[in-house]
């Protein structure tokens, strides 16, 4: 079972939680050429050891988190709030 | 077969072995060092690595080929499934390779002079709802279309077929028909890796285990050949046959895919006695069932729904899965479990697979299997040799090229959209 630690509520179970995916992505401008689209909604790094990645609290308080995770040993490093909207985020 | 295995396997030589009480086998394969060039290296001893290097040998001619595993061979993927075969697709591309695998599956024990257990006991979908039963219907239609055997079942016949199941209006989601594959079936999985191995080997392709790839070489945007944690291995051609780590390895080439790992893990029960002779799936959760020649019940269910590379995972999959069996199966409620595993998945972002060439010249990639690699072993392994022979992708691969997310090309069999988890 992964504990994962919301910022807000503390350490809780996974099942509380929704996976939201790839934490790194920068969503394209809407005239961004299609390659640019291509990549952000197809291409992954998908590392092999640590993964920044989005959960969802969704059984919690809903809150957005960024968890910094490996994904061969599962230890979570680290989880800070998401400041919304994500997708809008500057690299 | 007309290879060159040395003894065939056949009741006289079984015969002949108990006089001296199966002390003399000889092995099945050779544990060769490897060569410092091949013409043709392919990256991942499973299955469809396995099944490659017998195709480019058998139905092409290039034996000069290495076959390079990290581990042992069937080690990942190949012996990690719930074993389940069946061509019960709905989209013209998956339906025509699918059904071009099944068929291999129908003559393989022969093919290979090694007996893969290849069930052929059915595969029932459930529906659960009118809705449900309608888009079974269309598939079966599209299926029987393709040429593929499908039938519509009624609750009546799915109760006679599956006694066991609870098919009574009381059930949490009431069983509305099934979709039945009577060909679908299953084998044992570890049976396929080791007669494809021993069969490619006596055509003198080299089966090197225990050694890692830790690097793609390559000379003005082609591969020159391969380093391993035993050496460097120089070839001109390389192919990737490393499903749940496709994303890993074809970075070193400098390729990023369409791809997330995940993890998706698997059970057995206690062994009991003959309770079910198809293989099951539940239509209302993710769920599947058959029953092994042991007598235990295998099963799995969806993923754990994080990137993990770690072939292992945690229980509240497993209790999602017993949920899905308890519903389906009254009397599994009382049944232990005795073992559960973890693979790694490579997960499209359409949950169709990547067989082709890549944008680096010689470098071939076979992955993206998503859950359903095994059942595609011997039909991959066809495709890929003819990829890797004749530098293009194989008619039955075309569609499931890396370039279809770019062109929009995508093969969504459950229309779940650019969310790996999802397929």
């Amino acid at each position: 079972m992964l504990l994962i630690e919301c910022p807000w509520c503390g350490a809780r179970d996974q099942t509380e939680f929704t996976y939201g995916g790839d934490g790194t992505l920068v969503r394209p401008a809407n005239t961004a050429p299609m390659a640019a689209w291509h990549e952000y909604v197809y291409l992954r790094d998908n590392p092999r050891g640590r993964h920044t990645e989005l959960w969802q609290h969704t059984s919690g308080c809903r809150q957005w988190l960024r968890v910094v995770r490996d994904t061969m040993t599962h230890e979570i490093s680290a989880s800070s709030p998401v400041e919304l909207p994500f997708g809008d985020r500057k690299p | 077969m007309d290879s060159g295995i040395v003894q065939k396997y056949s009741i006289i030589s079984l015969a002949r072995h108990a006089l001296t009480g199966h002390r003399n086998w000889p092995r099945a394969w050779r544990d060769p060092e490897p060569k410092s060039a091949y013409d043709v290296v392919i990256i991942g001893g499973g299955g469809h690595g396995l099944a490659t290097a017998y195709y480019l040998a058998k139905e092409h001619g290039i034996a000069n080929v290495a076959v390079i595993e990290k581990g042992w061979l069937g080690g990942g993927n190949t012996g990690r499934n719930t074993t389940i075969v069946r061509s019960n697709y709905l989209l013209p591309a998956n339906a025509h390779f699918y059904e071009w695998s099944l068929k291999l599956w129908e003559g393989l024990s022969a093919e290979l002079n090694y007996n893969v257990m290849f069930s052929q006991r059915g595969v029932l979908n459930l529906a659960h709802s009118d809705a449900q039963l309608d888009a079974y219907a269309r598939r079966g239609n599209a299926m029987r279309l393709h040429g593929i055997d499908a039938e519509l079942l009624t609750p009546g016949q799915v109760h006679e077929m599956v006694p066991l199941l609870d098919c009574s209006d009381r059930a949490r989601f009431p069983i509305a028909g099934g979709l039945l594959q009577p060909r679908g079936g299953t084998a044992r999985h570890d049976a396929v890796a080791w007669g494809y191995a021993r069969a490619a080997d006596s055509y003198g392709v080299d089966i090197i285990q225990n050694c890692e790839v830790i690097g793609i070489e390559r000379d003005g945007g082609r591969v020159v050949g391969v380093e391993t944690s035993r050496g460097r291995i120089k070839a001109d051609k390389i192919g990737i046959a490393v499903a749940g780590n496709s994303g890993h390895v074809a970075a070193m080439a400098g390729i990023r895919l369409p791809i997330e790992s995940h993890l998706l893990q698997a059970m057995v029960s206690e062994p009991l006695k003959p309770m079910l002779d198809t293989v099951v799936t539940f239509g209302a959760g993710h769920f599947y069932v058959s029953q092994s020649d042991k007598g235990e019940l295998v099963m799995g269910g969806d993923l754990d729904m994080y990137n993990s590379y770690a072939q292992r995972g945690n229980l509240p999959a497993l209790e999602e899965v017993a949920t899905g069996g308890a519903q389906l199966f009254p009397i599994m409620t009382r049944l232990r479990m005795m073992r559960h595993w973890g693979g790694v998945m490579d997960m499209t972002m359409d949950g169709s697979p990547i067989i082709g060439t890549l944008p680096v010249g010689g470098l071939y990639l076979d992955g993206g299997w998503c859950y359903g690699g095994f059942k595609a072993t011997p039909g991959s392994g066809w495709v890929f040799a003819d990829t890797i022979a004749q530098d293009r992708p194989h008619p039955l691969c075309e569609a499931f090229s890396l370039e279809r997310f770019a062109r929009g090309a995508t093969i969504d069999e459950k229309g779940a959209g650019p969310t790996p988890n999802a397929h």
